[in-house]
């Protein structure tokens, strides 16, 4: 094992407070079941959602990719914090699934909000923490000052192999969030990270569908990254599981969080807004993000937020985050809550499933 | 659709950029240069300034496509709608999130941010609204 808890990390920053201004997500509208899918290969979909705790995942509409969900998502959190889009200064995109190998994803999000031509922009990608990185570059952006609010989005439309066990959880959606120094509803007071060269999981160039390690992406990658991670943060900040009325893990399946959380000394009480997968599937780059999204949602001033996200590859960032009075001002009405995506759906019939994801070839295709 | 042509009109397409009449204030979509409405038209080139929509609206019209256009064939039946601005324009869109049957003239929409088309597989990916429901039907999985 490399490094101990005194090993460099990114720590408290320094200056001015650096913050969450606003936030926004958007999921797509429609579902599908394990059963269903496990219908279709011939295989136990319940014992499968059972074993993953996943009761259902979302699935993007046919003109639905990481572009159309970043930009709702940007528009809920644009709407809500009442922020003039001129006055951002960076936008990045987290993402696996962008729909060009190269083309940004960021230019086409930028330009359809309207912060487009003064503002730098970009696309990241480390499997599912692409968000989270996103949101660490923002934070040095405007500590630094050298731009007023940084737009930070996971977001993703990504597939597991047809019959393979990420085809039981591989959906879509995304959040962003603008960060910032002025009308901060959530502080930023610290963040961390734990990175290393553990292939679990990966796309080759050119490869529709991703391979993992199987049994590999459990305790070398996810498990052994999101809890050290997740102690080298406490360890920074002098906090204990106790101090947080609320956690966020990356949450590839249901299971994976509820463990991790129990490793560190967890409770349920502490996971239950911030684990959303069992109802809208993995969301990829989106997955801790909208966790949090829905921890905002009902957060009161005060609550105090550790986030731990995951990517494959593989690397955790973590967050350590103070809900403040100004969230009691953010008009969170404004788009649709993570609650209703949670609780609300279109099921989808495999075969209707496989057309919107384009699993069959039309005439004239390669 | 070359790409420059697109390319062209990605602000209307992206962000319902359109004009407004300084002398009357009408709302122009896609945006004109000359206010057709005021009699003295002619005074008005070049004083029409652009205006963003709100991207709120309702159904003034629409019809059901079950013979879907290139590129569309994924998405039949799906619904093709005049909507109606709030700002006064009325605009040809697809409306997306809602099932055909549950179409009514006068159900309020807003704009929504899709995929288009996309010039197959190697091509550029085409953006721009659409329209939703409002209120989505509260939709209970089961």
């Amino acid at each position: 094992m490399s490094g101990g808890l005194s090993a460099p990390t990114l720590g408290k920053h320094s200056g001015e407070t650096v913050g969450i201004v606003s936030y926004g997500t958007y999921i797509p509208r429609f579902r599908i079941t394990p059963d269903e899918i496990g219908r279709v290969w011939g295989a136990d979909g319940v014992g499968m959602g059972k074993n993953l705790n996943i009761v259902r995942k979302s699935v993007p509409a046919p003109d639905e990719d990481t572009i159309t969900i970043s930009t709702e998502a940007l528009r809920v959190a644009i709407a809500r914090g009442g922020v003039d889009p001129k006055d951002f200064g960076a936008v990045y995109v987290g993402s696996e699934s962008h729909p060009y190998a190269v083309k940004p994803t960021a230019t086409v999000v930028a330009q359809a909000v309207g912060s487009t031509p003064d503002i730098t922009a970009a696309d990241f990608e480390f499997a599912c923490k692409a968000g989270t990185a996103a949101i660490q570059t923002c934070i040095g952006l405007v500590a630094s000052g050298m731009v007023r609010y940084g737009v930070a989005i996971g977001s993703d439309t990504s597939q597991g192999a047809p019959g393979d066990a990420l085809e039981y959880s591989a959906s879509a959606g995304g959040a962003a969030y603008i960060i910032g120094r002025e009308n901060v509803i959530a502080r930023i007071d610290g963040t961390a990270s734990f990175t290393t060269d553990t292939p679990d999981f990966w796309r080759r160039e050119g490869q529709r569908y991703p391979t993992h390690a199987g049994r590999f992406t459990g305790e070398p990658a996810y498990f052994r990254h999101v809890t050290e991670c997740a102690k080298r943060i406490m360890h920074r900040m002098s906090t204990k599981p106790e101090d947080y009325q609320h956690v966020v893990f990356h949450q590839p399946n249901g299971k994976f969080p509820q463990r991790a959380g129990k490793l560190l000394g967890f409770s349920e009480e502490q996971m239950k807004y911030g684990l959303v997968t069992p109802w809208i599937g993995n969301t990829y780059s989106g997955a801790a993000l909208i966790g949090l999204a829905n921890v905002l949602d009902h957060a009161r001033p005060s609550e105090r937020v550790l986030v731990v996200g995951y990517g494959s590859g593989a690397g955790s960032d973590a967050f350590d985050i103070t809900v403040t009075d100004a969230i009691t001002q953010l008009d969170r009405s404004v788009g649709t809550p993570v609650e209703h995506s949670l609780q609300n759906g279109v099921n989808l019939t495999y075969a209707v499933y496989a057309k919107f994801r384009g699993k069959i070839r039309l005439p004239g295709e390669d | 659709m070359s790409v420059a042509r697109f390319w062209r009109e990605t602000l209307r397409r992206y962000n319902l950029g359109g004009s407004k009449c300084t002398e009357c204030g009408k709302v122009y979509f896609p945006p004109r240069s000359v206010c057709p409405h005021c009699t003295t038209h002619r005074k008005t080139m070049g004083r029409l300034e652009p205006v963003q929509l709100s991207g709120e609206g309702e159904v003034f019209s629409y019809s059901v496509v079950h013979e879907a256009a290139d590129g569309f064939e994924m998405q039949v039946p799906y619904v093709l709608a005049l909507v109606r601005m709030k700002e006064g324009p009325i605009l040809t869109a697809q409306l997306v999130d809602v099932d055909p049957k549950d179409v009514a003239i006068g159900m309020p929409v807003k704009a929504a941010f899709r995929k288009l088309k996309a010039e197959g597989a190697g091509g550029v990916i085409h953006y721009g609204y659409k329209f939703a429901p409002v209120l989505s039907p509260t939709e209970k999985v089961g």
